[in-house]
């Protein structure tokens, strides 16, 4: 068995390890570096639970090698840690956007680099941006609250609720 | 782990990604990888070797060539580049409006222009929009480069003009006068649209460029008349049923919608001024 030896900032701190070229990046997280935020659902770019940041955009982990991050920088849900990401947390629980927590941690992701990028956010930006995010318990519409709320318009953005 | 075994090359040069890929019919080349790794983890593709070329930065340019009134954009330009590039919304702004269409963020984010041309997916966007544009597809092979029109690059169901050993480095897309639509049906937002249609209009020239429907691949029309883009739907659908292997009625009717739809955006997109007219 060849393994690659890769570098890469996970969280903003550097690590290193040897893998398979064929370990997917969203299994070299949760089984090699403990960075269990990073679910596993459709392992096929579909589900978008494996969300992580790479380099700040948001990418399927499950469709990306390990090997692909040699080099980059990596930001799983436990990196979140400013003050968005804190405001985003009391903003899901408050408005009730999660129940099973399966998509929480990549829907966290994404709405954070939606509104770190775009304060001003619309509700149809942020639909369009968590487009790529399935849940299966709230029909989505406590989570584009939970989002729409943290933006310059505090939810009261550009279209009615329903 | 999902993936078969598979040996990993990490490509310096794009000479050497041609040397490599030539060497070896299973070898693949990996881009962005938002079809090719899924195909893998269905182990639907087994390459025995992954070339992988994310690193080559000769294939990231993307700029717009004034004097040639060109936009040259390299193959491992990603789909969320054009869709946020400010050149791009500059002097091809529809360009942005398709990348759009594409997946959902996360893929976009990865998923390159490049890739998308040459897995040459029907119902990808990519394709369809380069045969409407006119764009032409600079290659690099074992020997030497070589250019491809968009329109004879797509030979067939995922399957393109390029040879053993070729590599996709640019795209090269005129930036025309005239006015640009689109429109595609997908079941849901992000989903493989089940059909598309990119039109352009210039004077009393219209162009319609279908995707989806065919598996072989884009199929266009041009129509020469004054007086407006309202054809309308039934038009479109007996024009579609002329030029592409489709005789599904739903299906043709979803072409006929997509092309009239897209007409009518062209028609009023014509009269806007960018900075390229």
């Amino acid at each position: 068995m060849t393994t690659v030896d890769i570098a890469f900032l996970l969280n903003g701190r550097p690590v290193s390890l040897s893998v398979e070229p064929r370990l997917l990046l969203s299994d070299a997280l949760r089984h090699h570096l403990g960075m269990t935020s990073t679910h596993v659902g459709c392992e096929q770019g579909v589900c978008g639970v494996c969300t992580i940041l790479l380099d700040g955009a948001p990418a399927r982990s499950c469709l990306m090698l390990a090997v692909m991050a040699d080099g980059r920088s990596v930001t799983t849900a436990e990196g979140l840690s400013d003050p968005l990401a804190e405001q985003l947390r009391d903003s899901f629980q408050e408005h009730h956007a999660l129940q099973c927590g399966f998509c929480t941690p990549a829907m966290l992701l994404t709405a954070h680099c939606l509104l770190s990028a775009h304060p001003e956010a619309g509700e149809s930006q942020i639909r369009e941006a968590l487009s790529g995010n399935l849940c299966r318990c709230t029909g989505y519409q406590f989570i584009i609250d939970a989002v729409s709320s943290l933006t310059e318009r505090g939810g009261e953005g550009d279209a009615s609720h329903g | 782990m999902k993936p078969a075994h598979f040996e990993y090359f990490r490509a310096a040069t794009i000479g050497e990604a041609v040397d490599k890929l030539g060497g070896d019919p299973e070898a693949r080349l990996l881009a962005g990888g938002q079809s090719l790794i899924p195909a893998m983890n269905f182990r639907v593709a087994r390459p025995s070797q992954l070339i992988d070329i994310n690193g080559l930065e000769e294939l990231k340019p993307l700029v717009a060539r004034l004097p040639e009134n060109i936009l040259e954009v390299g193959a491992l330009v990603r789909h969320q580049q054009i869709a946020t590039s400010p050149l791009v919304q500059r002097y091809l702004p529809f360009m942005a409006t398709v990348a759009l269409s594409i997946g959902h963020w996360a893929i976009r984010s990865r998923g390159s222009v490049g890739g998308s041309l040459c897995h040459a997916d029907p119902a990808a966007e990519w394709p369809a929009f380069m045969v409407a544009a006119g764009a032409e597809m600079v290659v690099a092979g074992p020997q030497k480069y070589r250019r491809i029109p968009a329109d004879t690059f797509c030979s067939g169901f995922m399957e393109t003009a390029l040879g053993p050993g070729e590599m996709l480095v640019k795209i090269e897309i005129p930036l025309a006068q005239g006015g640009w639509g689109f429109w595609e049906v997908a079941r849901r937002p992000g989903d493989f649209a089940l059909a598309g249609a990119v039109c352009r209009r210039h004077h009393s020239r219209t162009t319609v460029t279908w995707f989806g429907a065919d598996l072989s691949g884009p199929g266009t029309v041009t129509v020469e008349s004054e007086g407006g883009a309202g054809h309308g739907t039934h038009f479109w659908e007996d024009a579609a049923s002329r030029v592409l292997a489709v005789d599904d009625d739903y299906m043709l009717q979803i072409l006929g919608y997509c092309a009239d739809q897209a007409c009518r955006q062209a028609q009023s997109d014509e009269g806007r001024d960018y900075d390229n007219r």
